[in-house]
């Protein structure tokens, strides 16, 4: 019983993982993409990063990083990257429900679902707390 | 399914190849820069420290990318992470704003665990269930760190940080845990379907989990930790379950490796929303600690990390009392 459990598992988290490496490397080409726009237009002015402003609210939510990465902008480019990158944790997670549901594992599935609510929170209700 | 082990990975490195020789192909600006940026190397990092002449932005991401990729490379090699130096490395050095620092460093926590997911899933030591489990304290906490983030004085946070530095300049230090342990069934990690096995020599070894009240508690301070200061905090998950719930090393480092890409994401929501992810900043970060990293993860030898430990836990030290010294003088 125990060896078949630890086979599925495992196989549950060979796709996940591969799953994860999908989402980073994605990632990783739209941030590459974007900063090479962002160079190209950018790279002969001072950087700015000494003292701190806080984002333009266009780059702080969701609709204004895709609208800005349609639009070309280097910086919209970079963010969306680094919004697909925060999204494959959670798509792990959602993943996971899946699994655990699979397994007839209701315990898991429901602090799979708690996790899953405190990430949303965190990426969609966040920003109308603060 | 058991495919694609370092298929993904080769992805990844190839994406990075590809943006560089786009970049130098396709904008001969990034060449010269690129070459001007090797020959006068030792001159640009002085300048960095003296903060004159100023760099423009090219030049600031080259510099910074090549030393997100050292501490990427760094962490993996040592097995300490490269996270922990990232935020020292951008704040003390290169005179970033402490928060941009820890919103850079923190989506590069992500890449790097996610990155890794795949290799450390095929040895097949990690634990989903106690992962799982463990991860609703860590996100709780890292909402929590990243709230407090907002609330208290950066001075504040560069203290913690220096704190937090030299706790891990020591832990890594101690010697790890004996192999073999005896640990009596649990009721609650019973409960829990936490016991498990992991594979050794030809067949499965079983192992059972205890004190699981203490490890959810002080996984709550690691994610706390986590959304506070922008890092993994791997050192601190990795001691609640090898020395707070026995459960075997390099589970505990697997399964940790596992949650610290969800933790991060926790705290990311707070931070995009607050305005702490900078995508000029964090491009080169995440694209150098990426790279870094996953070229660690392919040339590790155990045999000869040993001296690059003992020299990678002084830097942390080191960079633990520059943290500390700055906290307190007000100077960060």
């Amino acid at each position: 019983m125990f060896k078949a459990e630890s086979w599925s598992d495992q196989k549950i988290e060979t796709i996940i993982g591969n799953l994860l490496r999908v989402g980073v490397s994605i990632s990783a080409v739209v941030v590459a993409f974007g900063g090479f726009l962002f160079l190209m237009r950018h790279g002969k002015t001072l950087p700015d990063y000494y003292t701190f402003q806080g984002e333009p609210a266009a780059l702080r939510g969701f609709h204004g990083i895709v609208d800005n990465a349609i639009a070309l902008q280097g910086r919209g480019m970079i963010q969306l990257g680094l919004l697909i990158l925060i999204a494959t944790p959670v798509v792990r997670v959602i993943f996971s429900i899946w699994a655990f549901a699979v397994e007839r594992d209701r315990m898991y599935v429901g602090f799979t679902i708690i996790v899953l609510a405190v990430l949303l929170y965190s990426l969609f209700g966040a920003g109308a707390a603060l | 399914m058991r495919c694609a082990g370092p298929m993904p990975d080769l992805l990844i490195l190839a994406s990075l190849g590809f943006s560089l020789w786009t970049s130098s192909s396709l904008f001969p600006d990034f060449r010269v820069h690129g070459l001007v940026l090797v020959q006068n190397f030792s001159t640009l990092l002085w300048h960095t420290s003296i903060g004159y002449p100023p760099m423009n932005v090219l030049e600031f991401t080259g510099l910074v990318f090549i030393g997100s990729f050292v501490a990427g490379l760094l962490g993996a090699l040592t097995g300490l992470g490269g996270g922990v130096v990232l935020v020292p490395l951008l704040a003390l050095f290169f005179k970033v704003d402490i928060r941009y620092a820890i919103g850079a460093s923190l989506v590069s926590v992500i890449a790097t665990s996610s990155g890794a997911a795949a290799a450390y899933v095929k040895e097949g030591f990690s634990n989903i269930r106690i992962g799982m489990f463990l991860e609703i304290a860590t996100t709780i906490g890292a909402l929590f760190g990243a709230y407090i983030a907002g609330a208290v004085p950066t001075t504040a946070i560069a203290i913690v940080f220096g704190a937090m530095l030299m706790y891990s300049a020591y832990l890594s230090r101690r010697p790890r845990t004996a192999k073999e342990r005896n640990v009596p069934q649990d009721a609650l990690a019973t409960r829990l379907k936490m016991n498990g096995n992991f594979p050794e020599g030809d067949g499965l070894r079983h192992y059972n989990v205890k004190n699981v009240p203490t490890g959810f508690g002080l996984m709550f301070g690691a994610g706390t930790l986590s959304g506070l200061l922008g890092i993994g905090s791997g050192a601190v998950k990795v001691l609640a379950m090898d020395q707070a719930m026995k459960i075997p090393f390099k589970v505990s480092t697997t399964t940790s490796n596992f949650m610290i890409g969800v933790t991060a994401a926790a705290s990311a929501g707070v931070y995009l929303a607050r305005g702490y992810i900078d995508p000029g900043l964090t491009m080169p970060v995440m694209l150098g600690v990426l790279g870094g990293s996953l070229l660690g993860a392919r040339i590790l030898m155990e045999a000869e990390t040993k001296w690059l430990r003992i020299l990678f836990s002084i830097v942390i030290a080191v960079l633990g009392i520059e943290m500390l010294y700055k906290g307190i003088i007000g100077g960060i």
